[in-house]
């Protein structure tokens, strides 16, 4: 659906424009697209309205960048209204958290958040609705049932659609949504049957509309350079050049606003197309003010790990009982230094954003996963009120974390409020790797012992990650509660930071796609080292029951639901059979965003380390409800490959504070034919609220796959890109 | 410059720099904005098209390559969605995002013409330069297989159809 100028008494013209006096008007929404074409009959809440002919409305809340929440919140609203799923429109909410509730994409949370709050939505206007017929028909609501948008009475075998019910019922009080019936899972039926995706015939006719491909009339086009090295200001530009190209109307500085995940300075280029700011881009030669972060680069960073290595951990997280001494009393010990590096989240749709600056108001558009941080920013950073900035959202080309920080969004802003017309600013795919907000690297070195039963008497871990004093960089932190925290006695974890001056954040999983692999991979050493099996090493470890100290935020972590994952993945991989030589089995489980994952992958190995992952069984828990098995398989399937992905190749380096690596042919992602051929996944049910899906099946498959290197091969891998170690996809 | 393009049938003609990329003459010239852009480098796929039937990246082919050309963009690949890979696409609900899968559907477009029974090592060979983010290869796959399938019906039925006297009551 084209968004389009709708309201022509909205119509403001705010300039005329040379090369065809196109007006502008006051953009509506699609929201409001879709209102006026069927008016509320009825709308129970700001999710659900219903036209007198029967046209039902859901509202699509959170922002979808492919996690599938524009179809599975709907599916919950659907389900509880007894709407027909095959005829509802499904309507992109704009920003409104007054009239949504929190509307955010990230952290796995749709699905817990939501899960009560729009069934009881859903459920209110179904109870109205049938109070209406009740009413019209002077017959108790309890013998009146609703089923695919209409309200039957079997008795006197009367029915009337929602749309003929809409005006009496929106003459009755809505109940307090706390209050009303929820249905019996029982009876679901839409909730918990694999649902395609609503976008989909759009998307395979080219007819979505993706942010990169939204415009409004009389828009121009930016390009936006910023210093390679984050945070250094423009000292000259030739500006008079670069406007000298055809079709540039703007060329001008911008300084930054202090904050490196915000705006940094830069040379905007505005021109009547995409292609022509481009051109001109090209022909712009800058030189940037002297900045401190200049001097980072990977070997720098590497060089203080080591050094930092050299003493005791400069701050402690954690320290429960007597670690050292219980060290030097273990039957074995067991030491090890991992690391993995900094990478980027490359969604395949650059950052883009839309800003228009008329009459002292901000519009955007945009496809953030967090609006209102978004506009928070952007008032910020540009000292305008938040009340005067709209923020329509848009559909974006992936997420994986990149979309929660508005960078992007600033920037388009702080271009038109120069300028007089709206302007879309489009990165290229080299703006976007080189200016990421990464996921951190890091360093650990763990030592541990067990005694000779085979059981981990002591952990220690000496964190080296980045941030100042005792403050971590985004994402870069490790809590108290790691597993295996609470199930070792004697358990002592401390760190040591690295200045930083490079935007990082949370990618897909965030710190747990990291730190599994470096936690599941030593576990994986202790089990060798007390000789013992590594998924019945788990297991023994997970029927403990843990104990953390006084004082710590629990995490929720429930070793019961753990071990189960861990029990089925190995059963369903045939653990323990014989396999090939050249060919390794290797376990992970891991906790994130309250869903518990175990993976097992069998991995073949050649004479020239080539790898191939051959198949993958995947077992996870996320509670009681599988919402759209569709889309719960798609996230399952995607977040393994994606981690196989970050495993092989990924890595960002910086030289002279600059990312080195700026596309697709340095940064590769796993191409079809290097996916596993098979990824069978199963759910463990488990009487727990559903959670979310985005994310938790990724961190585990690092360590299975590096653990099944392990079996096949005899080579432990403790550093990240694999492919530094000689391997590649075969 | 001036340059004509027969563009999913329809002939027409640009005034645009020789060496502007042809994504970029269909996306803002022609609001032909199906066609994506990923990386500018030919390393992704998403903007891949036909042009003379043969799949190719949109951004790395200059409009001045395509003068006289013929080609096809997700846009013309079925007057109504109705390709068997936009069918098979939707029954096996391959998209997540869906950015790079115009992209997808042009590579495989050109596979199936060329081959209409592909074996899973045509099709990762043929579908190798398209990268999906979202990692939904393993539905790819499965959904050409599908759409080569439906051809295979499609056309038993047709030469079923065509049998002479068939038509006559």
């Amino acid at each position: 659906m084209a968004p389009q100028l709708l309201d022509r008494r909205a119509f403001l013209q705010v300039s005329a424009l040379a090369g065809g006096g196109v007006m502008i008007g006051t953009y509506l929404g699609p929201v409001s697209e879709a209102l006026a074409q069927t008016p509320a009959a009825f709308s129970p809440n700001a999710f659900i309205t219903i036209a007198a002919n029967g046209t039902i409305t859901l509202i699509a809340k959170n922002p979808e960048v492919g996690q599938g929440v524009k179809t599975m919140l709907p599916m919950i609203l659907a389900e509880e209204l007894e709407a027909d799923w095959k005829t509802v429109k499904i309507v992109q909410g704009d920003l409104d958290p007054e009239a949504y509730g929190p509307q955010s994409a990230g952290g796995s949370q749709s699905t817990p958040v939501n899960w009560d709050p729009l069934r009881q939505a859903g459920a209110v206007g179904r109870h109205m609705l049938i109070a209406a017929a009740a009413a019209t028909w002077d017959v108790p609501a309890g013998e009146l049932q609703a089923r695919l948008g209409r309200v039957h009475h079997a008795a006197s075998n009367r029915s009337a659609g929602y749309g003929e019910l809409a005006a009496r019922a929106a003459t009755l009080t809505p109940p307090d949504p706390k209050t009303v019936a929820l249905k019996d899972p029982k009876d679901y039926t839409i909730i918990g049957k694999a649902t395609p995706g609503i976008d989909n015939r759009a998307i395979v006719t080219g007819t979505l509309t993706f942010s990169s491909d939204f415009t409004v009339p009389g828009m121009l086009w930016a390009q936006y350079e910023k210093a390679p090295a984050y945070g250094a200001e423009v000292a000259t530009a030739n500006l008079d050049e670069v406007r000298a190209m055809p079709g540039v109307r703007h060329a001008f500085i911008l300084k930054g606003d202090g904050d490196i995940q915000s705006l940094v300075g830069g040379v905007a280029i505005v021109a009547d197309s995409w292609w022509q700011a481009k051109a001109a881009r090209d022909r712009l030669q800058v030189t940037w003010q002297d900045h401190p972060t200049m001097r980072q680069s990977s070997a720098s960073f590497d060089q203080q790990a080591e050094a930092l290595f050299k003493a005791p951990p400069a701050f402690s997280i954690t320290n429960v009982g007597d670690v050292e001494g219980a060290l030097s009393s273990a039957t074995k010990t067991v030491e090890g230094t991992y690391s993995y590096p900094f990478i980027a989240h490359a969604p395949l749709e650059p950052q883009n954003a839309l800003a228009h600056w008329h009459d002292g108001k901000m519009e955007i558009w945009a496809p953030s996963q967090t609006p209102a941080r978004g506009r928070q920013m952007v008032a910020k950073s540009l000292g305008i009120d938040e009340a005067a900035i709209t923020f329509h959202l848009l559909h974006g080309g992936g997420g994986f974390g990149r979309r929660l920080y508005n960078d992007s969004v600033v920037e388009a802003a702080a271009i038109a409020r120069q300028i007089d017309r709206p302007v879309k600013l489009q990165w290229t795919r080299e703006d976007d790797m080189r200016h990421d907000i990464y996921r951190p690297g890091g360093y650990h070195r763990l030592r541990a012992g067990v005694d000779a039963a085979g059981r981990i008497v002591a952990w220690h871990g000496h964190f080296v990650s980045y941030g100042e004093g005792e403050r971590f960089a985004p994402s870069a932190n490790l809590p108290a509660t790691e597993f295996p925290a609470g199930y070792v006695a004697h358990f002592g974890l401390g760190a040591s930071l690295i200045p930083l001056g490079v935007p990082t954040g949370a990618l897909r999983a965030p710190r747990s796609n990291s730190v599994a692999f470096v936690y599941q991979s030593f576990l994986d050493e202790l089990a060798h080292a007390a000789g013992k099996d590594p998924v019945q090493f788990r297991l023994d470890l997970l029927s403990a029951t843990r104990q953390l100290p006084e004082g710590i935020n629990n995490d929720g972590f429930d070793g019961a639901r753990m071990h189960a994952v861990v029990k089925t993945a190995a059963e369903m991989a045939g653990w323990g059979r014989a396999v090939p030589k050249g060919t390794g089995l290797g376990i992970a489980c891991y906790y994130s965003h309250r869903g518990y994952f175990a993976e097992v992958a069998e991995v073949i190995v050649d004479a020239d380390k080539g790898v191939r992952v051959a198949k993958v069984w995947v077992a996870g828990d996320v509670g009681r409800q599988i919402i759209n098995p569709s889309g719960a398989e798609q996230q399952m399937q995607g977040s393994v490959i994606d981690g196989l992905g970050e495993l092989m190749a990924q890595e960002i380096t910086y030289e002279n504070g600059a990312a080195v690596q700026d596309n697709f042919n340095r940064f590769p992602l796993v191409r079809m034919r290097e996916a596993p051929p098979v990824i069978e996944s199963k759910f463990v049910l488990s009487d727990n609220a559903p959670s979310g899906l985005g994310e938790p099946a990724l961190p585990p498959i690092l360590p299975a796959v590096t653990n099944a290197i392990f079996a096949a091969t005899g080579e432990r891998i403790r550093s990240l890109p694999l492919r530094k170690h000689g391997y590649y996809w075969a | 410059m001036a340059y004509t393009l027969t563009v999913n049938g329809r002939t027409t003609t640009v005034e645009v720099p020789a060496d502007m990329p042809l994504l970029w003459v269909l996306r803002d010239v022609l609001e032909l904005r199906g066609t994506k852009y990923g990386c500018g480098i030919s390393a992704c796929g998403a903007c891949t098209v036909h042009l003379n039937g043969r799949a190719v990246r949109a951004c790395q082919t200059k409009v001045s390559a395509a003068d006289g050309a013929s080609i096809m963009t997700i846009e013309g690949l079925s007057p109504d969605g109705t390709h068997p890979l936009q069918q098979a696409w939707q029954d096996v609900d391959v998209p997540q995002c869906g950015y790079c899968q115009a992209g997808q559907i042009m590579s495989a477009a050109a596979l199936l013409a060329q081959t209409p029974k592909p074996t899973d090592e045509d099709i990762d060979r043929a579908m190798n330069g398209n990268l999906c983010r979202c990692a939904t290869y393993l539905r790819i796959r499965q959904a050409i297989h599908k759409a080569a399938a439906m051809t295979a019906t499609t056309t038993v039925q047709q030469a079923a159809a065509n049998r002479p006297g068939q038509d006559q009551e």
